[in-house]
């Protein structure tokens, strides 16, 4: 049996024990004299967050698919056991074999949102492992980094050995069997960063030379050797039906965010939301085969015993087959008394019918995600939902008996005016009225409209990474405004709003866009007590705020400055397929005001047409959507 | 028909508590294709009771769980099936048939409880005295001396209240074996005593006060009272099933 790296008294003091011991249902453990690579995969939150996550199933299932390789899991100690650990000098330890992070021969994290970063240190500084990549020696092991943030490594380039940009199918496979025969022919570790540089995907950026210009911008982003590529291109799996999925998923003891069944239906998504990362970097859309999907969820039910199963997806109702699968789990998942969740479905007749027969209406409310008030507004975010949908779609949910409703806006948007913020509220009367047009015998009771605003961010490779980030007083005067706009309407007593703290969306804004040089200032966060940054009750403003005067960094430079065209952004060294040329037209239509249709209606040529892939080769004959960088 | 099983808990799975068992074993019945029955209506839930909730740091060697399934495979192919999906640290001892009646139920029938307690390594009272000295010249000693008091009052807190209470009469048996303490004490819904319990009132007889984490506790067996005749008897859970 093995043994614990936490003594009893340890785990029986502090909260969820289960969290620290491995053993779940389908962790993989192997004999670690019998392999080549121990790598410890890492999703620096806490337990019951990580193991939601998708990707690193994905990854872990991959990896210990191979014989040589044993991948194992960490996630970000709770602040009761942060603090035991440092008193007792406990190293951080891998879950399945209990042993210190430090003797593995990979360290990989994966980079889902900004306010993780200080949680990255905590983990580099708890396994014992130079926080710098610089003072690392042959016995650390190498820190990798991937996930949605590596699309901007930049502003965490000095403490990763290497990033991976892109889907982890594709590039894992050639960079493990590089690290394997390096450490064969005796190389060593500077030895193999120079090989994984030149693995596509692959980007070290020790290996790379910043200079800036006096007004602080960036003058040059070069490689220090002619042989390491002036750019990195993202990697991406072209069929989604030839890659292996993880059927037999982890299943915790202890309830976690994502306790089901997570079918993955599509990657990347055909809208062009000009706010929404996701919607450009994975690019193009591509589908999984309905008909494999079936077998899965059959698969993945009997193997985790799961009681609900759901879709994953950037927006579900895109997926061509949805209407065969959906009847498919709603037949033989149902009868078995398996719930099913479908998220991220535009709500239209379609999709009421098919949550009628899957939810408990009178309990279940509908989301909707105008994300702007008004038509001007979306049509600048290249929002394709028009009021009349909205209020076409919430009259459907009345008629069919849902009375709660949720809105997701954004604040802070480019050329957002006092119209466009009022208008949020507005909107939400508009669907209240449409409720009390039922006449009283048919309703049930009030309806409930939740308005949540959240901060817009501009983000990486979206067309909107010119704009210029709101300031956080003008957010609060927005949101003030929301709110007080909202005590204006008619049926205001069935209407609540909600709004996101600002600090943190101008922190997020910050490291978003940011560049090497905020390196010192995450560390200096780290140092001044900075952790969980994304949880509330965690979050220390002060700590930061120490952090830009210590290190004589402003924020605002990285938020409210607005780039100009010709700007090096810290991220244009990355190929993902979508070009700039793309990016800036769209940035020069939303300043006009203008939608651009989405890949299925007409394609616009964004560049990511080079993978020759998923809806870019879609009923047509030609690619036509080729050579447009 | 109505099925009991009985389980083993041991090694990193006495981390795991009540609820997160239950968690457990409705998605292990489910992955075993043990053809469990649910309720009725929007949300169906399995229809299961666990004999006595173990605190979390305790192992076991006698948990029970009832729970009704539909016909269609055997005693054995239970077994089986279960112990194919279980993880390291739970082990289905046996699956049995179990009577119909809501009175049969593990969770109403628990009645006692055997322990097995050792105290950890340099927690043994009268080792680190403070002062005042014990007069029996080892805890085992000592240990007999406190069993024959008359009656061993306790403070028993509840969420709610506290109450004093004479715990001698709900010691049913106890004895030391080597390093190990025996103790079959009253368990169930009317007078739970817990070992904790007892070993506290012997620490506090001994004029010390028990220190956190001092104490490595065993379940042996979960026994439900048979009256008749002058004497009640116990019975263990698992007797009252059958094989089928
Ligand atoms: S190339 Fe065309 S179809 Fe392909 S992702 Fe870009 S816009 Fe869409």
């Amino acid at each position: 049996m093995k043994s614990l790296a936490l003594s009893d008294e340890i785990l029986l003091t502090i909260e969820k024990p289960a969290r620290y011991l491995g053993n779940e249902t389908h962790a993989v453990m192997k004999n670690k004299e019998e392999v080549a690579i121990r790598f410890c995969m890492c999703f620096p939150d806490v337990y019951e967050i990580g193991m939601s996550h998708l990707g690193i199933q994905i990854l872990y299932d991959l990896f210990n698919r191979r014989e040589d390789t044993w991948c194992e899991r960490v996630y970000s100690p709770w602040v009761d056991l942060d603090k035991l650990m440092r008193e007792q000098g406990i190293p951080l330890f891998a879950l399945e074999s209990q042993d210190p992070v430090r003797d593995f021969d990979f360290l990989g994290i994966t980079l889902q949102y900004e306010m993780c970063y200080t949680n990255v240190l905590q983990i580099l500084h708890l396994a014992g492992i130079p926080l710098h990549a610089a003072r690392r020696t042959e016995a650390d092991p190498l820190v990798i980094g991937g996930g949605p943030c590596a699309y901007n490594p930049e502003p965490l380039a000095d403490f990763f050995d290497l990033f991976y940009i892109g889907e982890g199918e594709t590039s894992y496979p050639a960079l493990l069997d590089a690290y394997k025969s390096n450490r064969e022919q005796g190389g060593s570790r500077e030895d193999f960063l120079k090989i994984a540089a030149r693995i596509p995907g692959i980007y070290v950026p020790s290996l790379y030379e910043v200079t800036y210009k006096e007004d602080g911008t960036i003058a040059s982003f070069t490689p220090r050797d002619p042989q390491i590529p002036a750019r990195v291109e993202k990697q991406l799996v072209t069929d989604l039906n030839q890659v292996s999925y993880p059927t037999k998923p982890l299943v915790p003891f202890i309830k976690v965010t994502q306790d089901r069944v997570v079918l993955e239906i599509q990657r990347g998504c055909i809208r062009g939301c000009r706010f929404c990362q996701a919607g450009m970097i994975y690019r193009p859309t591509r589908e999984r085969d309905a008909g494999k999907l079936m077998d899965y969820s059959r698969e993945m039910l009997a193997a985790t015993g799961h009681e609900e199963v759901s879709l994953s997806s950037l927006s579900s109702s895109d997926y061509s087959q949805l209407p065969q699968l959906v009847d498919f789990l709603i037949e033989t998942a149902g009868q078995e008394g398996v719930n099913i969740s479908l998220p991220s479905l535009r709500i239209d007749a379609f999709s009421l019918d098919v949550m009628s027969k899957v939810q408990d209406i009178k309990k279940s409310s509908l989301t909707f995600a105008p994300e702007a008030g008004t038509q001007r507004m979306r049509n600048v975010i290249n929002k394709g939902l028009t009021e009349e949908d909205i209020l076409k779609g919430a009259a459907l949910a009345f008629a069919g008996g849902w009375n709660k409703v949720k809105l997701y806006f954004m604040l802070g948007l480019p050329t957002e005016t006092e119209e466009d913020i009022r208008g949020i509220p507005r909107l939400a009367e508009k669907i209240a009225k449409r409720y009390y047009e039922i006449p009283k015998e048919e309703r049930n009771g009030k309806c409930q409209i939740t308005i949540s605003t959240s901060f817009f961010v501009p983000k990486p490779f979206t067309p909107f990474q010119w704009a210029s980030m709101d300031t956080q007083a003008s957010f609060l005067k927005k949101a003030h405004m929301v709110n007080q706009e909202m005590k204006e309407q008619l049926n205001k007593k069935s209407m609540r709003y909600n709004w996101h703290e600002a600090e943190v969306s101008v922190l997020e804004g910050v490291f978003a866009r940011g560049d090497r040089r905020l390196c010192k200032v995450l560390e200096k966060a780290y140092e001044n007590g900075c952790l969980y940054d994304s949880w509330s009750e965690c979050f220390y403003l002060e700590g930061w705020q120490k952090a830009f005067a210590e290190t004589g960094i402003d924020p605002a430079f990285y938020t409210s400055r607005a780039r100009s065209r010709e700007e090096i952004l810290p991220w244009d060294f990355l190929d993902v397929g979508v070009s700039k040329a793309f990016l800036l037209k769209e940035w020069d239509k939303s300043q006009e005001e203008q939608v651009t249709p989405n890949c299925r209606q007409a394609c616009q040529g964004c560049g990511a047409g080079k993978y020759r892939t998923g809806v870019c080769k879609e009923n047509r004959e030609e690619i036509s959507c080729e050579n447009t960088n | 028909m109505k099925i009991r099983i009985k389980f083993r808990k041991y090694g990193v799975m006495k981390f795991i508590g009540h609820l997160d068992i239950m968690r457990y074993f409705q998605k292990a019945l489910k992955r075993a294709g043990i053809p469990v029955s649910y309720t009725e209506g929007f949300s169906p839930h399995m229809i299961m009771s666990f004999a006595s909730p173990l605190g979390v740091g305790l192992t076991s060697d006698g948990e029970y769980l009832d729970f009704e399934m539909a016909e269609g495979l055997s005693s054995i192919q239970g077994v089986e099936r279960l112990n194919a999906v279980m993880t390291e640290g739970i082990e289905i001892l046996s699956f049995l048939r179990i009577s119909e009646e809501k009175s049969q139920n593990a969770m109403s029938l628990v009645a006692a409880a055997d322990y097995e307690v050792c105290f950890c390594p340099g927690k043994e009272p009268g080792i680190k005295s403070k002062g005042e000295e014990c007069s029996a010249p080892s805890w085992k000693e000592a240990f007999s001396d406190f069993l024959d008091q008359p009656e061993i009052r306790v403070t028993k807190k509840s969420k709610k209240a506290e109450r004093e209470l004479d715990i001698r009469p709900f010691i049913y048996e106890a004895r030391v074996d080597g390093e190990t303490i025996f103790l079959r004490l009253s368990a169930g819904s009317v007078t739970n005593i817990k070992p904790e319990l007892v070993l506290e009132a012997f620490f506090l007889y001994l004029g010390q006060s028990m220190e956190p984490f001092s104490l490595r506790i065993h379940r042996k067996e979960l026994y439900a009272a048979q009256e008749g005749g002058e004497a009640r008897t116990f019975v263990s859970l698992e007797s009252l099933g059958s094989l089928f």
